[in-house]
């Protein structure tokens, strides 16, 4: 009577779901250990793997594997380490670098790496055609600014050249003292020359010369695998001239979602996470805290204030906002991953340099400057809007600083958020109150983050300025001594809280979740990985 | 047959034509620009950027250039993921969301019709009520919710199975169930509602009246008819099934086209969207192509126009 199909059917798809199941044994920690190769999730799939024209953190932490600059970072201290060049002289007046080439450095199909395949790669990056958005990092060379701007035609004019092949002497316009940091930066890699003529010309954007099969690239790993959304897998470069302290076989990137991985590294699939979603690292502190690692990064959250619009326009009423934020309360109660309460705008220890300035977290004295202000107890305050991202983590951030102005203040913000493209374009249009942001340092110097204040910076979209603070900044960017430099930032600093265009909030942390067998992967403030020192040791 | 099959593909000639062009003025429409990004680039490189996409001709030229190409096959250069072609990155991953959407289909099918058939069989027995349930259930959990529980039960608990990929036979079975299950929702309640609908029809009236066995009596006499409805969704289920679902693709990490297509639009990767949408469109209407073709050959009523 009773039609027969149903437990037919369920019966084989419960077999077929057993003896499929049966296929997976080993994880890839397991197959890791034994061919000696790395997984590590990095969360997005890179947009490009050609150095000249990414800019983003996860393509960088992917092409460090590939490609090796001037000088490198030490793993472990961050300090600068001879890279291609195996040794340098500065002139005295700090405007002449001479580089000198190391003979064991060689391209991943065997070429030596020589000056002129640098100097080929500078022109490629700042040949406008190309629309290399970080050109810019380049501009210290004398003449660089002028070609990338059309203003100088002929490349040879730019302050480059090599005498004899293995040396590389680089012009400066001025003295730039963080100049060898800059070097480790992914725009003054070189490029393979050869490579890039064969699939196309000097400024072609869109080449196949980044796909496995034409890639060629001077770092400790060679590409040999990338399928979108299924990961970009390295091998050992035999040619790299330090190929011998080059621990492991070889590495996975895999451009797996927060979620997801922490579900793969719980299961022994990765060793290394890009993030550790934010519901997941109470218990990874309770149950395993060996695994999970929280480091200090270079990045810096914070509102930025419309200064033209009322109220904001009120130095008084940007005080009082600023004032007004429990910031331990949101980092220990909201974020939780160890970040650090922002009373000032560059993180600590950028460089060397951690500023004095402070600014206070006194609800009295914002109720007091809100009242100086016109608004008693927050009576007739213009309603006013707070603009993010749409986010989860924007959202809840955004709605425990409304609660703490209503509460402090009692004053109404409107809560606004927008999806990333329309936020960036409201941004860019400066149609806005109050603007969610962050801000990573591409170096390590407080350069990176105080520019950002200056007047005609394209980021700073609060419609302040400040000559005074224009002319600080500027100075300490031609300033010799790094004590004169800090002195110089510690006051352009002073201005920026003083006059508070921006608020900040928080720094940020990179936290991360590293399985117990990977050896060699340090903390640092750069958030910066270099895989030869990177080793897996059974426990 | 055949002139029946020309004159739907003509017709859908004007129909790629329109949402080609919708999708070519909503996405101008949308605030923002494909290289806008959180540190804006110089607005003179921003220019430079726009030349090598040819975006900095007017939007009429650029609407008639992108036809041009996309006559001669070209879909141009994805924006967001500089050195891909378009055709290139379809070519890659669609594959993988079309095995993933016809095995999902399947269990769809298999799981989905002989429980609406059951259902009907037993109607206004609490066996019924129970399926249909569970129907509902599956109907109303969303698979962001299935995907996770299923990994959680069958992969993190269990250990059966990998919780990412799609590299061995065993990394399927998860995804597969995700998407399939809610099909097979669907698929039940509409073969249910067939059997129903079906089994009050005289002509089965006679065949039990002749004194046929029940079974015979669903399986010869009423299945047929009873599985129209079930076929008018197969078309548009297939597609559903076979483009690629972004959350399933996300959720197992699946190298499919899904999570493309929904992040070309919010990167107003203006050819990328134009690219996969046109794909969508294509696949959409060959297979409801198909689906008018296997009602046809079912039901002899619709094989007049």
């Amino acid at each position: 009577m009773i039609p027969k199909p149903l437990p037919t059917v369920l019966i084989s798809l419960a077999t077929l779901t057993l003896i499929s199941g049966c296929g997976k044994k080993m994880t890839n920690v397991e197959r890791g250990m034994s061919d000696r190769e790395l997984y590590v999730g990095i969360g997005t799939e890179p947009a490009a793997l050609d150095p000249q024209i990414t800019t983003g953190l996860t393509e960088y932490s992917v092409m460090l594997a590939f490609f090796e600059g001037l000088t490198t970072l030490n793993a472990e201290t961050m300090a600068i380490e001879p890279g291609v060049a195996k040794s340098w002289e500065i002139s005295a007046d700090g405007l002449r670098y001479t580089m000198y080439f190391d003979p064991e450095a060689r391209w991943s199909n065997g070429d030596r790496v020589t000056p002129q395949d640098f100097i080929f790669s500078f022109e490629r990056i700042l040949t406008p055609l190309l629309g290399a958005p970080y050109a810019y990092m380049l501009y210290s060379i004398r003449g660089a600014e002028a070609f990338h701007k059309g203003q100088l035609k002929d490349f040879s004019q730019v302050g480059l050249h090599t005498p004899n092949g293995t040396t590389l002497i680089i012009e400066l316009n001025a003295p730039t003292p963080y100049l060898l940091n800059l070097m480790t930066h992914n725009t003054w890699w070189p490029v393979h020359p050869p490579t890039i003529l064969r699939n196309g010309k000097i400024f072609d954007r869109i080449s196949q010369w980044t796909k496995p099969k034409e890639f060629v690239g001077n770092g400790p790993y060679q590409l040999n695998r990338w399928r979108l959304n299924n990961g970009i897998h390295g091998v050992r470069n035999p040619h790299y001239r330090k190929a011998n302290e080059v621990k492991l076989n070889g590495i996975h990137f895999l451009p797996i979602e927060p979620q997801a991985e922490e579900r793969a590294f719980r299961t022994n699939h990765l060793h290394l996470t890009s993030t550790v979603p934010v519901h997941r690292i109470d218990w990874y502190r309770e149950h395993q805290p060996e695994r999970i690692h929280f480091d200090t990064a270079l990045g810096v959250y914070y509102y930025m204030l419309n200064t033209k619009r009322m109220p904001l326009n009120d130095l008084r009423v940007r005080k009082a906002l600023a004032y007004s934020i429990n910031r331990e309360q949101i980092t220990e109660h909201i974020l939780k991953a160890g970040q650090k309460p922002a009373y000032h705008f560059t993180p600590p220890n950028t460089g060397g340099y951690t500023t004095t300035t402070r600014l206070p977290y006194d609800p009295e004295l914002a109720r007091k400057l809100l009242a100086d202000a016109g608004f008693p107890d927050g009576k007739d305050f213009p309603k006013f809007e707070l603009l993010y991202n749409t986010s989860e983590s924007h959202r809840t951030l955004a709605v425990a600083i409304q609660q703490m102005w209503k509460t402090e203040l009692n004053i109404e913000v409107e809560l606004h958020n927008q999806e990333w493209k329309a936020y960036l374009s409201t941004r860019e249009a400066g149609d806005f109150d109050i603007l969610r942001a962050a801000w990573f340092g591409d170096y390590d110097d407080p350069n990176t983050f105080l520019s950002l204040g200056e007047t005609e910076n394209g980021n700073n979209h609060t419609n302040w300025g400040n000559p005074e603070y224009d002319t600080l900044i500027e100075k300490a960017a031609f300033t010799q001594g790094s004590k004169a430099r800090k002195q110089l930032f510690q006051k352009a600093e002073d201005i920026l809280i003083e006059e508070m265009p921006v608020i900040p909030i928080y720094f940020y942390v990179t936290s991360r979740l590293i399985h117990p067998s990977v050896k060699g992967w340090y903390p640092n403030i750069l958030d910066i990985h270099p895989y030869q020192s990177v080793d897996l040791i059974s426990n | 047959m055949l002139t029946f099959i020309a004159r739907r593909l003509l017709q859908a000639i004007p129909t790629l034509w329109v949402v080609a062009t919708a999708t070519f003025i909503l996405l101008r429409l949308a605030p923002g620009g494909p290289f806008d990004d959180e540190k804006p680039v110089a607005p003179e490189i921003k220019k430079q950027i726009e030349t090598h996409y040819g975006l900095n001709h007017s939007l009429h030229i650029q609407y008639f250039q992108f036809f041009g190409n996309l006559l001669k096959g070209d879909l141009g250069p994805s924006y967001k993921y500089s050195g891909w072609e378009v055709q290139e990155i379809i070519a890659q991953t669609f594959p993988v969301s079309l095995e993933l959407g016809i095995w999902a289909f399947l269990v769809s099918l298999i799981v989905g019709i002989p429980i609406g058939i059951i259902a009907a069989i037993r109607h206004n027995k609490p066996s019924e009520t129970i399926l249909m349930a569970t129907a509902m259930v599956g109907i109303c959990l969303p698979s962001f919710v299935i995907g996770p529980i299923l990994l959680l039960l069958f992969s993190l608990q269990l250990e059966w199975f990998n919780p990412i990929g799609w590299n061995y036979p065993g990394d399927r079975v998860l995804p597969i169930m995700t998407l399939g299950l809610l099909y097979a929702a669907y698929i039940a309640r509409l073969a249910r509602g067939g059997m129903l609908d079906v089994l009050k029809h005289d002509y089965v009236r006679t065949a039990r009246a002749k004194g046929l066995k029940e079974s015979l009596v669903v399986y010869r006499h009423a299945l047929r008819t009873a599985l129209y409805p079930v076929v008018a969704y197969t078309g548009p289920a297939a597609a559903g099934l076979i483009s690629g679902s972004f959350v399933v693709e996300t959720i197992f990490f699946i190298p499919g086209l899904g999570p493309f297509f929904v992040n070309a639009a919010l990167n107003r990767d203006y050819t990328m969207v134009m690219g996969t949408v046109l794909f969508y469109a294509i696949l959409i209407i060959l297979l409801n192509l198909m689906v008018d073709l296997i009602q046809m050959w079912m039901n002899p009523r619709t094989r007049h126009d």
